[in-house]
């Protein structure tokens, strides 16, 4: 196998690995759009990452918990509701990103690159960066499994019960906008949302605990990586996009089999 | 008194400007049935709010027992269906819970066929005795009920109060409860507090009962409790308003509830 192919295999892997847990938590909570929105300001930090010479990596992952922690002030200080303000937030970011981009002449990226993920030229330190991440999210995230599985099922009761739900909800924000820093080498800007949410959409008719949705999830979402990879190498399509049309293949796929008997 | 689980004083909540809760006092002492019962819009989640901690009341002081371990029942339980929870794992959820520890809390309060159904497909007076068997779990001090029996059958309802009685007495907790139903309360309760933005009236279920502000609230309602229970305890003075007698409390300024009263 290819040095580049070993990469990109890898990296998807590990990406998949912890987009399944917390891809259940984001269709647990419903917050897709979140997703969304971040990934879109992931853009503006490969345009600040430029600005300042900082790694692309670093600076994407930089904004994205910036844009967490705004997002969650802004929820507390003001009456809008969370949807119209992650609808306000997500193409003001990406649009900020573009037109930060078009100032800097010297500066030639592949924008489609970042749109859409360039996961054939995942480099060595890519690679370091990505398998560094989703570890880390997921020694977070392991610790913190059940009290961030209260807080889903009814936040006032997990703060009557003497959980700080407001530090467990950021934290989780946190753990997904690292998620999605690492992602987005792999399925670009524009598709990084559908690997949190479609595995986990895929298990969540056949399983019977939330960890077996969260591992299922993991476990389809490394399957369509498997196979999108392969699609591309065969068929010559690209990697990103054959990922996500693998996982969304999954999905369907799932209606066909009989729904679990409770 | 310093063996109150919780006490209120002069408590006051404000939601953009408009006062929700004025000048409410409120205590709970140990093995102690309190129970809050008022029209809609008169504060009683939002009172229940402030003494679970969740908001920060404008004025007054909310006093609780150093480290009160509170078992709370919310209203509402909304799960989002694609989260597959069992109740079993719902209930292992409290820290340090076994499933014979869940199993037992259920069977305790009679809902133990459901241990291992999906939380989703339990029916509302099942998953009422659920919550409940989730608030025992965490061996409360203080149990705090909002509307417990919301969405049970009229037998249901009454069932859940006498289980309601039990527990108490079995763990001698404090009960602070939101209810509307008088007549099943009136059997049930030590202590009434009729809130309407503020406390109206408090006392025992049948000195409550004859106030002319709890009949003014609650209408008919009232006056057919009151045949059952009226003798009279109390006198009223010239304009109506309830001269005091023991035992009964009017709480704040003495006030006739006339034409220019906003209650």
């Amino acid at each position: 196998m290819p040095d580049f192919l070993f990469n990109a295999l890898l990296a998807g892997l590990a990406l998949a690995l912890v987009a399944g847990p917390l891809g259940s938590f984001v269709v647990w909570r419903r917050m897709a759009y979140f997703g969304d929105t971040l990934s879109h300001a992931a853009l503006l930090g490969v345009a600040l990452g430029f600005l300042l010479d900082l790694s692309p990596t670093l600076a994407v992952t930089a904004g994205c918990l910036l844009l967490a922690v705004l997002l969650v002030t802004l929820q507390q200080r003001q009456p809008l509701a969370s949807d119209t303000l992650l609808g306000i937030l997500a193409p003001t970011t990406l649009s900020l990103g573009l037109v930060v981009l078009s100032f800097m002449d010297e500066v030639r990226i592949d924008l489609m690159g970042y749109l859409f993920g360039d996961l054939l030229a995942v480099g060595d330190s890519d690679l370091a960066w990505i398998l560094g991440g989703s570890a880390l999210v997921l020694a977070l995230l392991l610790p913190l499994w059940r009290r961030l599985l209260a807080i889903t099922v009814h936040e006032e009761l997990a703060r009557v019960e003497g959980l700080p739900v407001a530090g467990l909800r950021l934290a989780l924000m946190l753990l997904i906008a690292v998620v999605i820093a690492v992602a987005m080498k792999i399925v670009g800007v524009l598709l990084i949302t559908s690997l949190l949410i479609i595995p986990a959409a895929a298990a969540q008719r056949h399983a019977r605990t939330p960890e077996q949705m969260a591992i299922g999830a993991s476990f389809l979402g490394m399957l369509a990586v498997a196979a999108g990879l392969s699609l591309s190498w065969f068929q010559d399509t690209p990697a990103g996009p054959s990922i996500v049309v693998s996982a969304a293949a999954i999905f369907l796929a799932g209606f066909a089999l009989p729904r679990r008997a409770r | 008194m310093s063996d109150a689980l919780i006490q209120l004083d002069g408590v006051g909540v404000a939601f953009a400007g408009q006062p929700v809760l004025q000048q409410v006092q409120l205590t709970v002492r140990p093995g102690e049935i309190v129970t809050l019962i008022g029209p809609n819009g008169a504060g009683k989640t939002t009172l229940v709010r402030a003494v679970l901690g969740l908001l920060k009341p404008d004025s007054g002081t909310v006093r609780r027992k150093t480290r009160l371990r509170i078992g709370y029942m919310p209203q509402k339980l909304h799960v989002d269906p694609t989260l597959p929870l069992s109740v079993l794992r719902f209930l292992r959820l409290v820290p340090g819970v076994d499933r014979a520890a869940a199993r037992a809390a259920l069977e305790e309060v009679g809902a133990g066929q459901v241990l291992d159904s999906p939380l989703q497909s339990v029916s509302g007076g099942e998953l009422q005795r659920v919550l409940l068997a989730r608030a025992l779990l965490r061996q409360p001090e203080l149990l705090v009920l909002d509307e417990p029996v919301q969405g049970v059958d009229v037998a249901g309802q009454a069932e859940l109060y006498r289980l309601i009685t039990q527990l108490r007495d079995r763990h001698g907790c404090g009960v602070l409860m939101v209810s509307h139903d008088l007549h099943l309360v009136m059997s049930t309760t030590d202590q009434v507090v009729c809130l309407n933005r503020h406390v109206c009236c408090s006392g025992h279920p049948e000195q409550v009962s004859n106030d002319p502000a709890f009949v003014e609230l609650f209408g008919q309602d009232a006056k057919s409790l009151a045949i059952y229970h009226h003798h009279h305890d109390h006198s009223h003075d010239l304009h109506g308003a309830v001269v005091e007698s023991p035992g009964l409390t009017i709480h704040g300024p003495a006030h006739v509830h006339g034409p220019g009263c906003k209650h």
